[in-house]
């Protein structure tokens, strides 16, 4: 008789997934991928035998016979499951580690974001561009985009995108309105330029309300601008800190020319940009007050950016207290969502457009990537907060971008270079948050926002089950929504 | 796949891509049904000058009249190798330097042995 060596019996460990349940049905996020799969009830029990400990291949059968599986079933089932690594088996092959690649050194331009002027008509106490956690260093740098730089800007655009057949171009400030001059003549240059190359161009812009007259509104109206808003909310929250230069709150300004700006412009959906800090907590009021009473089409929230300690900055208590009006909220949106009806809660919104796909994303954003910011004196910065701080400058519009200033930006936000987030099953879309805010907390965009990450956890798992729930219940909706959202 | 239902555009794509090995890709000679032995015949003695695919009745290279490494000229320049063949730039210039014409000379290419 020969002596043979026994082969390591094959034992099988849950793959790295986040399970939830959701309309009565079980699924997985495989974090790898990005994808969302339904389970039925064997591979949820498989999934359930394995959470309590590793199984070798004949015990996991033999489970799932007394299970009432058929042998052969059996072996389906965990041929399927080892396929998608929802459960994966060291003995058998060694599990590499998944990470997505780091996209090419030449990854075509696709938007811009033209800081015209860095100037400004209020004084908003939490501005990261002017507030106590500033990085801007616009010192004797020009306070208004000229129309020559503007022009390069838009040649460098189109030159950047080859390939692309239609770009964007956001007008951001300071104050964007208080350029306007500027904003119509880039939207007419850019028109000129793309349609000569048989291109199209987007364009949208973030303001503060205050400078609207019936002149711009006819004119971004006509022009398809879509419209971000930054605003707070209804008067008392709005006027706590985004106050005028003599601290006076600024609700009674915008209010009228809000309206008028809602009912006229309807080529484009009209956001509203909320930042959420000590005291402007109330996220449902808010909403109610900027959805139902004021019309905005979609209301999207933040917290504000800060290095922790400032007095504007939201505490822990505070946090949780947004997470749960953001759940009231989102249940809201699930209920429009099984109607058949779109929500304006922006936050689920983005993150379902991102589930459809199954996004797995390399980086945070597309910063430093697709696109790119301009400081009103023609220098690239990775994305608008970063505009005229000269620790983050790459490069010039006159003479393109600083490949190895960009490389160690891209390579410091990678998410496989960010070690908290190897064990988090929401960095698929995660991939460790802003560039600009990790800076301001840690000194380092290429740090994980750790100040984060139970919440974004928390969150992404909300959405995931709005997500479960909808393709469950009205698949359909998700198809319209997905196309509806690629052309918003 | 029959446990697994996908229900993003990532989880299709994964599932496409289960069904295309399930249904396997089989090689030419895997795809007739079986059939009762035949007559060992051997192939290869082709008189195209393109040789490079011949196999014998058994699906391997044991059984052609002619050795299967005299095939590797035309592979090497026309075609694709799965493995290994003289590498003419590097390491043997002159490898095929006493075949002036292969029609003719075909004899005189040898193995090379790097």
């Amino acid at each position: 008789m020969t002596h043979m060596t026994p082969m390591p019996a094959t034992t099988y460990r849950r793959g790295e997934l986040h399970e939830f349940r959701a309309a009565g049905n079980d699924f997985i996020y495989l974090v790898s991928a990005g994808a969302i799969f339904a389970l039925d009830d064997g591979a949820s029990a498989v999934l359930r035998q394995l959470g309590e400990r590793e199984m070798s291949h004949a015990e996991l059968v033999d489970a799932l016979v007394d299970h009432g599986h058929a042998r052969g079933d059996a072996e389906e089932l965990i041929a399927e499951l080892r396929y998608v690594r929802g459960i994966v088996s060291e003995s058998v092959t060694p599990v590499p580690a998944v990470q997505p690649t780091s996209p090419p050194a030449d990854f075509p331009l696709q938007a811009l974001v033209l800081n015209i002027t860095n100037q400004c008509n209020l004084a908003c106490t939490y501005c990261y561009e002017f507030g106590a956690d500033k990085i801007a260093t616009p010192e004797g740098k020009p306070k208004y985009m000229t129309l020559e730089t503007a022009t390069a800007s838009v040649d460098f655009l189109l030159a950047q995108s080859a390939g692309r057949q239609a770009v964007h171009i956001t007008f951001f400030g300071g104050e964007t309105l208080m350029n306007f001059k500027l904003l119509r003549q880039v939207v007419d240059y850019a028109r000129e330029q793309a349609a000569l190359q048989g291109r199209g161009v987007g364009f949208s812009l973030t303001t503060n309300a205050t400078l609207l007259t019936d002149e711009i509104i006819d004119f971004l109206a006509g022009n398809d601008i879509g419209v971000t808003v930054s605003m707070d909310g209804p008067p008392d929250l709005q006027d706590k800190r985004r106050v005028d230069k003599r601290g006076r709150g600024t609700y009674r300004i915008i209010e009228p020319k809000l309206r008028k700006l809602i009912a006229r412009h309807k080529s484009r959906a009209i956001t509203a940009r909320v930042t959420l800090t000590d005291g402007v907590t109330d996220v449902v009021r808010i909403y109610r007050h900027l959805k139902d009473d004021l019309g905005f089409d979609e209301i999207g929230f933040a917290p504000v950016t800060t290095n922790g300690d400032q007095d504007y900055a939201i505490d822990d208590r505070g946090m949780d207290g947004v997470l749960a009006e953001f759940h009231q909220l989102a249940d809201e949106w699930l209920e429009y969502a099984l109607r058949g009806q779109r929500h304006g809660f922006s936050n689920v919104s983005e993150t379902i457009g991102e589930l459809i796909q199954g996004v797995n994303k390399s980086h945070p954003c597309g910063a430093g990537l697709g696109l790119l910011g301009v400081s009103p004196s023609g220098d690239l910065s990775p994305c608008h907060r970063f505009t005229d701080a000269d620790t983050h400058t790459l490069g010039h519009v006159s003479s393109g971008v600083d490949a190895a200033k960009r490389e160690d930006f891209l390579a410091r936000g990678h998410v496989s270079a960010k070690y908290e987030c190897q064990t988090c099953w929401a960095r698929p879309l995660c991939a460790g948050g802003c560039h600009h805010e990790a800076f301001v907390r840690y000194g380092d965009t290429g740090h994980a926002n750790l100040h984060y990450c139970d919440w974004i956890r928390q969150w992404t798992d909300t959405c995931l089950r709005i997500y479960g729930a909808v393709s469950a219940l009205n698949p359909q909706f998700l198809e319209r929504f997905a196309e509806r959202k690629a052309l918003s | 796949m029959k446990h697994l239902r996908p229900v993003n555009r990532k989880a299709e794509r994964i599932d496409q891509a289960a069904s295309m090995i399930e249904e396997d890709v089989v090689a030419l000679q895997q795809q007739q049904p079986p059939t009762p032995p035949k007559p060992h015949v051997p192939m290869g003695c082709t008189l195209s000058f393109s040789p490079g695919w011949e196999v014998d009745a058994g699906g391997g290279t044991a059984g052609l009249c002619q050795p299967v490494e005299r095939d590797i000229y035309d592979c090497y320049v026309t075609c694709f190798w799965p493995v290994q063949v003289p590498d003419h730039v590097n390491y043997s210039p002159d490898w095929a330097s006493n075949c002036a014409i292969a029609t003719k000379d075909w004899r005189k290419l040898d193995l090379v042995f790097p």
